[in-house]
């Protein structure tokens, strides 16, 4: 359309400078890491000043070039590969702009502009800090930068011309034609990349030789940053897949998603383990090890999705050169990071010891399960590879591998989390910590009854869904025992008064134990495929469903067949569903669209096959009680990582000692 | 406690919950990662019966058989063939000499029980698991990548 009206030199000129722009984002790159970094050898504050204005200026020269790319596709610029591999004229114009990172140079072009947005956050909130310590990190950022920067100039260009052009694109993957797409990578990225705040400090950290309580402020809030936007991210994610591969599953174990989950179990134990370094000035030297470690899990996941070694549902590359590019990126970062890591950490002063009963001795505990949970993943992950790579015997690592591992360790860790919040710092009482939460558990066993009486088997579902009751109750009576101060009666004034930071810990741990409600839920789902008949309902779970009609539509780039579904409970009709069967012309693609009705906290889900010549219509049927508790608790732990992120006491440049003691729980 | 007893309580610890992981570990890579044979591969392996596999190839030109909900279809890689029955929806894309990986159980027979069916994704792409195979058996007819 527009590329017919527009004026075709205009586009191109655009394109160009986009394309110029990232070259010129690679030479600041380079320079923000070189002239800062001699600065901060020589002490020399001129050159370290160089750091903030070239972080900001690599932000506007990428943030350029990805608004051309953006362009170039918004107006089906045909002569890029990138747009006639990803788009089509008749795409709906969301899926253009989101398109961008539809594909393999689109989202290394969003991460890069990701990772130069963290630069010049940096740049921009780093008042409250030395010269020495914000000009090593932001030249550890620049460094990062102009090694992706390189990547993507060197093997995938996205601004790559082909003449002649042709007249249509090929469309973009319909399976990533949704809106839940189109905010998932931003956020997923925000997360991911966020953690390269965290790192650069890390390494600026071991660089300098400086490492103290101010370190741990300077990085907690950015770790809860990337944190909230990565808890977002993976939640999104996985409705994404829920709702558009039709399967009725939220989570496959897949690669590609672990890739996402590694950083984030690393991230929820920096989150714990910088409180402490910040309050205690304890694990100093293992808080820098996980800093480095959450975004090496990062790259590790960026390797694993964009170098091709995996082919999945997700995976779009398959190119050998950036497979190699890739890799030697992450051995350069990780293995520096780890190297200097080595030489300076045995320097480190080593921080204060503690009694193993407080909470920081729960806090180191919290971390070693998290730790051990994370390793699974890695080795779920990593496993098949390495062993096809070595003996070429293919195997898959699916669900059974993970929740034989994970449960045993997450259930602990899930029982712990509130006896955490309960113990005092230094020195805890665990008998008094146990009697606080005694109403916490109470409910848990009269939760895993009363489900139990109402669901019935399997056993372990009844017990995670006690526990994550007296996960919710515990997370909550922690507010409530604070709210009532020595031993009054509970006041609204105090709890108002209690700083955000503890309602931001609660609200995680509630939100935390309400997915593991939803989790354990899953066990009582139920199931059926069948081949419904015009007018006829079917049981499914309490609800009737049947099909009132099957008709074909025409959409703006396919073709689907979609059934109206009624969904009834004793007779009356509670919702109507419409799940649909489309086909993409452009790439000769099928794909299913769920008809999804939530009732309560659960979800009826049907998905529809094939229809029949004597009217029936093969369909998979699910009713899934609690499931929207899975992502509504991840929104919670978000909302809470939110209040703590916005607590003053937490904010770069607010001096330590501002909250009142008093505000501390009782030790 | 002394400082030596503190910092021996942690360690002690730490490697407490290390080697629960690392035995989990073992132990469920011990009974539950599945192996992915071709049918050419598994003829040649002497699979005990009741094993959980994942067996990638071709679906037989004329070997589907439809009724109702169960199916029962060949998936060949052009040099071994093995019987598969399922019953449920086959995915979209799922047609006679196309790519399809199935998992389920080996049957004391030689027949194939299948639990799931992936079907490839599009007209052009195969999953990389079958494009393998079927290029180790010399008779892969797409592209070289």
């Amino acid at each position: 359309m527009c590329a017919l009206s527009c004026n075709p030199r205009n586009v191109r000129m655009i394109v160009e400078t986009g394309h110029y722009a990232l070259v010129l984002a690679l030479a600041l790159a380079v320079a923000q890491f070189a002239i800062p970094f001699i600065g901060a050898r020589l002490n020399d504050a001129g050159l370290m000043r160089v750091a903030r204005p070239t972080a900001i200026t690599q932000l506007l020269f990428v943030a350029l070039s990805y608004g051309a790319l953006t362009y170039a596709h918004v107006v089906s610029d045909f002569s890029l590969v990138n747009v006639i591999e990803n788009s089509h004229s008749l795409k709906p114009f969301i899926y253009k702009i989101s398109g961008v990172w539809g594909n393999h140079e689109g989202s290394m072009l969003l991460w890069v502009l990701v990772l130069s947005l963290c630069g010049a956050l940096i740049a921009i909130f780093s008042n409250a800090m030395s010269d020495r310590l914000r000009a090593d990190a932001l030249a550890v950022q620049g460094l990062l930068g102009a090694a992706f920067l390189l990547f993507i100039l060197q093997t995938s260009n996205p601004f790559a011309r082909v003449a002649p052009a042709p007249w249509e694109g090929r469309d973009l993957n319909p399976i990533l034609q949704d809106p839940g797409l189109a905010i998932h990578p931003p956020l997923l990225y925000l997360g991911y990349v966020g953690f390269s705040i965290v790192f650069s400090f890390a390494a600026a950290a071991l660089i300098g030789g400086r490492i103290d309580a101010a370190w741990a402020r300077v990085i907690r809030p950015w770790t809860l940053f990337a944190w909230i936007a990565l808890t977002l991210g993976i939640a999104m994610g996985s409705y994404w897949a829920y709702y558009t591969l039709g399967w009725g599953g939220f989570w496959f174990w897949d690669p590609v998603e672990n890739a996402s989950l590694m950083p984030w179990i690393a991230g929820t134990a920096l989150v714990h383990s910088a409180a402490v370094m910040e309050k205690r000035e304890a694990l100093k030297v293992w808080t820098i090890f996980l800093a480095i470690l959450a975004f090496s899990l990062s790259l590790l996941g960026t390797f694993l999705v964009r170098s091709g070694v995996l082919t999945s549902v997700h995976a779009f590359a398959s190119d050998p050169d950036r497979g190699v590019f890739i890799l030697a990126i992450l051995v350069f970062f990780i293995g520096g990071a780890l190297a200097l890591f080595a030489l300076r950490a045995s320097a480190l002063p080593i921080g204060g010891l503690f009694s193993p009963i407080s909470r920081e001795g729960a806090l180191v505990l919290n971390n070693l399960l998290l730790s051990a949970c994370c390793a699974t993943v890695v080795v779920g992950t990593l496993y098949p590879l390495a062993l096809e790579a070595i003996t070429g015997e293919k195997i898959s690592v699916g669900a059974p591998f993970f929740n034989t591992v994970l449960i045993p360790i997450a259930l602990p860790l899930a029982l712990l989390m509130p006896i955490g919040q309960m113990l005092s710092w230094k020195r805890g009482d665990l008998a008094a910590a146990l009697q606080r939460l005694r109403v916490a558990f109470v409910a848990g066993v009269l939760a895993a009854a009363a489900f139990g009486a109402w669901y019935g088997t399997p056993f372990l579902s009844i017990v995670t869904a006690g526990i994550a009751i007296y996960l919710v109750v515990g997370a909550l009576s922690d507010l409530a025992l604070r709210a009532r101060g020595g031993s009054g009666r509970p006041s609204l004034k105090r709890l108002a008064g209690l700083p955000l930071s503890a309602f931001g810990t609660s609200f995680a741990h509630a939100g935390m134990g309400l997915t593991l409600l939803g989790l354990a839920a899953t066990g009582w789902g139920v199931e059926t495929i069948v081949a419904m008949k015009p007018l006829s309902f079917y049981d499914v779970g309490p609800f009737q469903i049947g099909v009132e009609s099957v008709s074909p539509r025409q959409g703006p780039n396919y073709s689907e067949v979609y059934a109206v579904m009624a969904v009834r409970k004793d007779g009356a009709t509670l919702a109507t569903i419409e799940p649909a069967k489309r086909f993409y012309q452009a790439r000769r693609m099928a794909r299913s669209e769920a008809g999804i009705a939530t009732l309560g906290l659960g979800q009826v889900y049907a998905a529809i096959g094939e229809s029949h010549e004597d009217g029936t219509i093969d369909a998979r049927l699910y009713w899934k009680p609690l499931v929207t508790l899975i992502w509504i608790g991840a929104l919670i732990m978000a909302f809470g990582g939110a209040l703590s992120l916005a607590d003053r006491r937490l904010r770069i440049g607010v001096a330590r000692r501002a909250a009142a003691p008093a505000l501390e729980p009782a030790e | 406690m002394t400082r030596k007893g503190k910092r021996l309580t942690l360690i002690a610890g730490a490697m407490a919950v290390l080697g629960l992981a690392a035995g989990l570990m073992l132990f469920a890579l011990r009974d539950n990662i599945v192996f992915f044979y071709t049918p050419s591969e598994l003829a040649k392996k002497e699979v005990a019966s009741g094993a959980r596999l994942r067996i990638g190839g071709l679906v037989k030109e004329g070997s589907v058989v439809k009724n109702g909900q169960d199916v029962s279809f060949t998936v060949t890689d052009k040099t071994s063939d093995l019987a598969v029955s399922y019953t449920g929806l086959l995915p979209d894309l799922f047609r006679e000499g196309q790519g399809v990986v199935v998992d389920g159980v080996l049957q004391a027979g030689g027949a194939f029980r299948a639990d799931s069916v992936l079907a490839k994704h599009d007209e052009r792409y195969m999953p990389r698991d079958v494009a393998d195979a079927l290029k180790k058996q010399g008779v892969w007819q797409g592209e070289t990548k």
